[in-house]
This record gives C-alpha cells, sequence and structure tokens, in this order.
C-alpha cells in the first residue's frame, strides 16, 4: 500500500510474543495490570512487573492469588475508567471463565493475551488451543495472531476496539504457547506516544464516581436480562467493520496491515486449509512445496475469531471444492469433532457453498507438527475435491 | 406498562439514575396478602418488627373499637412491596391479621 511506504522503516528488535504483549501493553500506557503467573504465559507478567519496577510503566501492578482475582481486578479497575490488561493460558483461563461472562456482559473494554495451552488432565504445560476453544462462547472478541509483529499490533488494535462507543466488549488475543510465546522474532516498537495516537485512552463510559452515582451489575429480571444480552449480539455483529476500519488506520499510522481474515496463494486454488496462530505461520513456508507438487492448495489463516468473520469466509470459499479445517481442540462426541469444523459446517449450510469439508483434528498436546505433515494435509485437501471425509481424521494419533 | 426494547436500555444493565428502586414495587408476586383487622388489633407493633420488607406502615391514624378502646395508631400494609410472606401473621399474638388469596385481576 501508498501509506505504507510514507512510514519511516523502524529497526526491529529480538522478542518473543511474551514479550511483544507486554511492549504492547506498556507502549498503550495501561493503567492497571492484574495478572497471575501460568506457563506459558509466564514471561508477560515477568516483563510488565519489571516495567512498572523500573519505572517505565506507570501502572498499578496487583498481585493477585489466582487468575478468577487476576480478572476480578482487572474488570473492577476497567469500571472506574483506569485501562486494564491481563494475561493467561490454559487452566488460568479456565479458572476466569466465570469472570469471562461478567465481563463481556458489563462490556469493559479488557483487553487480554492467551498464550494458548492444553488443559489438564492429564497435565500438559505444551501448547494446543483448547484453552480458548473452551472461551469462544463468553461474548468476547477474540483475534488469533501468528507472528510476534503481529500479536504487538493486535494489543494496540485491541484496545482501540475495545473503547470504541459502539463495540465496548473485551478482547482477547491468542497465540500459540511455547511456539510462539517463546520464540524470539524481529519486531518493530512504537513509540507510546504514536501509539496513544492511534489508541488515545477512552474509559468506560459509567465509571464509578462519587458525584454521578451508578450501579453496575444489578440483578435483572427476566423482563429485562434478554434485552441487554442480545445488545452483546448486536454490538458483536458490528465487529468485523469496525474492526476491519482499525486495522485500515492502524496501516495508515504505522505501515503493518493484516486485514480480519487472510488469503495466501489463493489465487487459483482449488483446495483451502483454515488455519490460525503458528499452523498458518507454518503453511505459508509449506504451501510453495505443494504447489510444486501440482496441489493448488492456499491457506485461509483465522485472525478474528470472534465474531466469525463469515462474509469474508463465503468470498474466499465459493470458489472453491474443498476446504480442510484444523483444529487444535476436541469438541468431544461432537457431529465433527473439531470445534472449528462444526462451526464451518454450519456456515457452509446458512450460505449453501459446495466445496467438500475434511476436518482434521492435529497437534493436541503440542504433538509435533512437522512440514511433513502440512504437507500431508495438504495431500489430504486436495483429496477431498473429490472424495468425502464425513468423519473428523486425528492426524498423527498412534493407533 | 410498556417495557422498554434493547436499543433504550443502558450496556450492561448500569443503573444511572440513583434510588431508583424505590420506583420498583417489589409486591406484585404475593398469593396471600395480610389484612389487618382493627378491631383484634393490640398495636403491639411485632408485625412491624418482623416484616422482613418494611412493608407495614404504622400510621397516624386514631381509631375506636366497638368496645370503645381509642387506640391514636393504626397499622396497614403497603402492598406495593409485600411479597406476601405471612410471617406478620404468623407473630401476630392478637391473631389479627388474615392471610387472603390475592385476586388476580
Amino acid at each position: 500500500m501508498e501509506a505504507a511506504q510514507e512510514v519511516k522503516s523502524k529497526r526491529p528488535i529480538p522478542l518473543s510474543t511474551n514479550y511483544a504483549v507486554a511492549h504492547a501493553a506498556k507502549d498503550l500506557d495501561v493503567d492497571v495490570v492484574a495478572a497471575y503467573p501460568i506457563t506459558p504465559q509466564t514471561t508477560v507478567v515477568e516483563k510488565l512487573s519489571e516495567f512498572v519496577a523500573n519505572g517505565e510503566l506507570d501502572a498499578e501492578f496487583i498481585h493477585v492469588e489466582s487468575e478468577h482475582s487476576a480478572l476480578s481486578a482487572t474488570l473492577a479497575a476497567s469500571l472506574t475508567g483506569a485501562r486494564a490488561f491481563t494475561a493467561t493460558a490454559s487452566q488460568g483461563l479456565a479458572l476466569m471463565h466465570e469472570i469471562l461472562h461478567v465481563a463481556s456482559g458489563l462490556r469493559a473494554p479488557i483487553v487480554m493475551s492467551v498464550a494458548m495451552r492444553a488443559l489438564s488432565a492429564p497435565i500438559s504445560i505444551w501448547n494446543d488451543q483448547t484453552d480458548l476453544f473452551n472461551a469462544r462462547d463468553a461474548g468476547w472478541i477474540i483475534y488469533f495472531v501468528h507472528t510476534a509483529q503481529e500479536a504487538y499490533d493486535t494489543v494496540i488494535q485491541a484496545y482501540r476496539l475495545a473503547e470504541d462507543r459502539g463495540v465496548m466488549l473485551p478482547v482477547m488475543v491468542g497465540y500459540d504457547g511455547y511456539v510462539m510465546s517463546h520464540t524470539t522474532e524481529p519486531v518493530v516498537v512504537e513509540d507510546r506516544a504514536s501509539v496513544l495516537k492511534f489508541a488515545p485512552k477512552r474509559p468506560y463510559p459509567y465509571r464509578l464516581d462519587p458525584d454521578k452515582p451508578v450501579t453496575i451489575g444489578p440483578i435483572v429480571p427476566p423482563e429485562y436480562y434478554y434485552e441487554l444480552k442480545y445488545q452483546q449480539v448486536k454490538a458483536m455483529e458490528g465487529v468485523p467493520e469496525k474492526a476491519e476500519d482499525v486495522d485500515r488506520e492502524f496501516q495508515k499510522a504505522f505501515g503493518r496491515g493484516y486485514g480480519i481474515m487472510e488469503c495466501y496463494m489463493c489465487e487459483g486454488a482449488d483446495a483451502l486449509i483454515v488455519a490460525n496462530a503458528s499452523y498458518a505461520a507454518t503453511l505459508k513456508s509449506v504451501l510453495p512445496d505443494a504447489w510444486r507438487e501440482g496441489l493448488k492448495v492456499g491457506l485461509l489463516r483465522l485472525r478474528l475469531y470472534r465474531p466469525f468473520p463469515a462474509k469474508h469466509f463465503v468470498n474466499y470459499t465459493s470458489n472453491v471444492k474443498s476446504v480442510l479445517v484444523i483444529d487444535r481442540a476436541i469438541s468431544y462426541g461432537a457431529p465433527y469433532q473439531g470445534p472449528l469444523a462444526n462451526e464451518i459446517a454450519g456456515l457452509k449450510v446458512r450460505e449453501d457453498l459446495g466445496f467438500n469439508l475434511t476436518s482434521a483434528v492435529a497437534g493436541i498436546g503440542q504433538r509435533a507438527m512437522e512440514p511433513e505433515d502440512f504437507l500431508a494435509l495438504a495431500r489430504l485437501a486436495w483429496e477431498a475435491r473429490t472424495r468425502r471425509y464425513p468423519e473428523t481424521i486425528f492426524y498423527g494419533v498412534r493407533e | 406498562m410498556k417495557l422498554p426494547g434493547w436499543k433504550e436500555m443502558t450496556i450492561g444493565g448500569v443503573i444511572t439514575n440513583p434510588g431508583n428502586s424505590l420506583e420498583y414495587k417489589t409486591g406484585d408476586w404475593k398469593v396471600l396478602m395480610p389484612v389487618i383487622n382493627q378491631e383484634k388489633c393490640i398495636r403491639c407493633r411485632i408485625c412491624w418488627y418482623v416484616c422482613p420488607d418494611s412493608a407495614i406502615l404504622e400510621l397516624d391514624k386514631p381509631y375506636t373499637t366497638k368496645a370503645k378502646r381509642v387506640y391514636k395508631i393504626s397499622y396497614d400494609v403497603n402492598y406495593d412491596f409485600c411479597k406476601g410472606c405471612g410471617m406478620c401473621a404468623q407473630e401476630c399474638p392478637a391473631k389479627a391479621i388474615d392471610m387472603v388469596p390475592v385476586e388476580v385481576s
């Protein structure tokens, strides 16, 4: 884009995705951080604690005894009008679950990063996406990011979106534990003034103020509850358009943009693989090999996940013969046992899309997926143009 | 009463009008309503004490019984907030409170 060229190029610094997220929170001048360390998110909290301790970030750092408290404190801070941030993963996100619904129901513009990890039992500290997919119906906006740079940029975009008066919803930014949280990439960080110019603080409008007393979180009888939940439905419906606007503005300001859904090597593709986060990054390096093999397979990278960008999905898939969805979570006993595949099956029916849908579960508990494995899935996606796989394929599991 | 639609309501159910709980009449769910018999009532105030909703009213309203006993006050019920729990009738030492079915209009 032209706008991109006008922006002076900056020298990137090496950051893990965890550190990139912490830098974003610092550059957004968040007022309150309440977080509890949990693998593999811990270094986000450590870094933010360091920023506060050495004066780089003037924020209240609240030490809490659990993630339930972490999100409760973050929510309360947000309701006082503070810009509040937290981060978690896995069991932590599960422990927050009750407050996830409270935060979205109260329309608090919180931003939270999630270094996605498997859930117990058995205990696994490694990556998959079960934690986040369990939280998908909590009324939060959800992004998946696939590079450390995108994580940094998306946390910035997230506040601008969350604090939009027409949105007023909390946002999760998800990335893969370890594979991204603990690997280092070059990241351009922006100066605080530019970040705050892009995302000026717009606090919660009914914040606690003794001069303007309000009641937040009253009990609501059946005559009113439904309408308040419908407000959330309508707020969510408006998000894709607003998220695209925010991304365009971001591109103008900083020279980097992502859209809300990315189609990679889609030109002339007859089959698509739907993937997110690090799998999307790996697929970008693998797909050229697939094309050399004659497999015209593209990547549909899910960036905005909630709300699901249905319009974009339909545009990208209306002419392909096969769509293979990679899930890194299991919806036990569901018609398709990959949660994302299930949703896409719904959209396929709603929009009368003609492709063959294949559901593949992979990478559970961070079972390694090598480039050859992605090539194998590309071959499967290609083959599925003319063959139907009605059952979810559990790729890589041993018999 | 016409209830507000979703566009008219404050997000998150925030109440921006302090003290408006007074406008919310909580007494519309009772099945039985207490009726105080002024003849039997001995003005002991026990109903006023035990009511969990402060729905017993102590009124400066004189009353003379058929036996010519004169009381300076009377007790009555604020039916807007009485939930019909019957504690007043249960505790009344004079058995002066009857719980009678509410007629549904």
